[in-house]
């Protein structure tokens, strides 16, 4: 993996998460949430546009270049943040799991010698830790709250938990990160799911599910439909 | 080029003339009501300890509840556009912005709640219908331009609307408006740079920029709320000092601060007889269509029917979040 090949993965992983996230918008349970939610989708943001602005300099592209202009194929965000928000338990599953990997992903990132890099992970390491505080907190609540919130929460990881094996099929070991998760899910009262083998992946060479590219003829549309236009 | 530094100068006086009136303390005024009435008229604040009269408590619940509603209905409007912001600083401004607003209900909900009144009420008085917020949010953001002309002429009314609110005279509301005045001038700026970009871009974003602005031109001047002379709650308002000027005095002013940003905009408001008149050194102009606003305000407005179904099935949706969350609080309760 190169280094342009890894902004954009990191970069990727950040801006579909915050598209993602973002769907939230005036849709949360409870209004606070509807500030976190959005909170979250930022940093992401912030961090992607940070990602692909220095991918891009490589490339001769600047990051909405980057954003826009790419087709599906040539994204290389892991399928984990792709997948659909679903109800608010899957979501907060997509987001535990996510940032029990950028965590130690980023706190890896900020000792490497590329001083660029090592400091947009070193800012983005403090965000993560808040989104895995956040995500954790949700997990627990929902878990070790009703019936029917244990359920939904048991559902929701039993679901994301295959497409947990393309995080930490890099440079992010299992155990690390099963260290941020477990513990989650102990405290949740959820069981963690048996490895039963489906490991869907592809997302870093590009082959993604089928809903990534319907997010990005939403997240494109408007940007394609006026070439080089100023916004 | 910009028209509100003005504005933000008196929220700066207003924030100013609160600490000031924090810091003294009235004599005299035997009675509950005599202290009251010499509170208001001395341009003191009344706290929520004060004895206040029902109807002053009512007018304000009511006031603080319909500006809450409004902005966590009109986090819809301009959130359908999150997703299709047209490059990512602008994707990462707007979503800022419809943060805020989720804030502004929070707080403006929170100042409800010092008149006695809970958040939860008050949110199921809106899910019912019982209570309004702003018309404004049942007209459509069709286009990306038209998150430029929300920013700009929405939420400029606003903001003319407000900025006499951070000298309402009661404390917590006032408060309030200082904060949710100083962001509302970033939002009406970000508005005012989307469509000062696309005015100035390709043919295709200008007629989308002036369309947009043909279309929220009338809708922005109907905010102010109908003429003075059918306006039901404005006398007592402003005898208690909540309202500060009246509905027509602020539609002018909000008229004269755009017509010049306009120019520097490029961009025509969509009315023939917008003319300086200089006996009354203000711009005439032509007044939005009331009936339409009536109808709007009564529940037939383009999407009345969409932002509310929105509403409660986000509402309905998060309930078993809300007992979770609930019922995982209580449980550890009962082991502390």
């Amino acid at each position: 993996m190169n280094g342009v090949d890894r902004l954009l993965r990191l970069g990727d992983d950040a801006l579909i998460a915050a598209q993602r996230l973002a769907e939230w918008h005036a849709s949360s349970p409870e209004m606070e949430e509807d500030v976190a939610l959005a909170n979250i989708a930022l940093d992401q943001l912030g961090a992607a546009r940070l990602f692909l602005t220095y991918a891009g300099e490589s490339l001769g592209k600047d990051e909405d270049a980057l954003a826009y202009l790419r087709d599906d194929r040539e994204f290389r965000n892991c399928l984990l943040v792709e997948l659909p928000n679903g109800d608010f338990a899957v979501t907060m599953a997509k987001l535990l799991f996510l940032s029990a990997y950028q965590l130690p992903l980023y706190t890896a990132l900020a000792a490497r010698p590329d001083e660029r890099l090592a400091a947009i992970a070193a800012k983005a390491r403090k965000e993560s830790a808040y989104h895995l505080d956040h995500g954790s907190q949700w997990t627990i609540r929902l878990g070790d709250g009703t019936e029917e919130s244990h359920r939904r929460m048991q559902d929701a990881v039993d679901q994301i938990w295959p497409y947990t094996h393309e995080l930490t099929a890099g440079e992010v070991s299992r155990t690390d990160w099963l260290a941020n998760v477990e513990p989650v899910l102990d405290e949740a009262t959820l069981a963690r799911p048996a490895d039963d083998g489906w490991a869907p992946d592809g997302g870093r060479s590009g082959v993604h599910t089928e809903h990534l590219s319907c997010l990005l003829a939403e997240m494109q549309v408007v940007h394609r439909a006026y070439p080089g236009a100023r916004w | 080029m910009y028209g509100n530094d003005g504005l933000l100068g008196e929220v700066e006086a207003a924030e100013e003339a609160l600490r000031d009136a924090a810091g003294r303390r009235l004599s005299g005024g035997e009675g509950l009501e005599e202290y009251f009435i010499a509170v208001i008229e001395a341009d003191q604040k009344i706290e929520p300890r004060d004895w206040m009269p029902d109807s002053y408590r009512k007018t304000l619940i009511r006031q603080i509840a319909q500006h809450a509603h409004s902005e966590i209905i009109g986090m819809q409007p301009e959130g359908n556009w999150i997703s299709r912001a047209p490059s990512l600083k602008r994707k990462a401004i707007l979503l800022a912005k419809v943060q805020d607003e989720a804030g502004h209900g929070l707080y403006l909900y929170a100042a409800a709640e010092t008149l006695g009144v809970s958040r939860d009420e008050l949110v199921q008085m809106l899910l019912e219908g019982r209570q309004k917020y702003s018309s404004i949010f049942n007209y459509p953001t069709l286009t990306w331009a038209d998150v430029g002309a929300i920013g700009w002429l929405v939420d400029g009314a606003a903001i003319v609307n407000q900025v006499p609110l951070c000298r309402c005279s009661y404390g917590p509301y006032a408060r309030a408006m200082i904060r949710i005045c100083k962001e509302e001038s970033f939002h009406q700026r970000q508005g005012y740079e989307i469509l000062h970009t696309l005015a100035h871009g390709t043919d295709g974003q200008k007629a989308m920029a002036q369309d947009a602005v043909n279309r929220w031109w009338y809708p922005s001047l109907a905010m102010f709320g109908p003429p003075d002379a059918d306006s039901t709650h404005s006398a007592q308002s402003m005898a208690w000092k909540i309202k500060r000027f009246s509905n027509d005095e602020l539609r002018q002013r909000f008229v004269d601060m755009c017509v010049q940003q306009a120019e520097v905009l490029g961009l025509t408001l969509p009315d023939a007889d917008l003319r300086w008149n200089e006996e009354r050194k203000a711009y005439d102009y032509t007044q939005p269509d009331y009936d339409e606003l009536k109808r709007v305000i009564s529940g037939d407005g383009p999407c009345n029917r969409q932002r509310m179904a929105h509403r409660r099935r986000a509402h309905a949706e998060g309930a078993w979040v809300r007992e979770a969350a609930a019922a995982y609080a209580k449980k550890r309760h009962a082991i502390v």
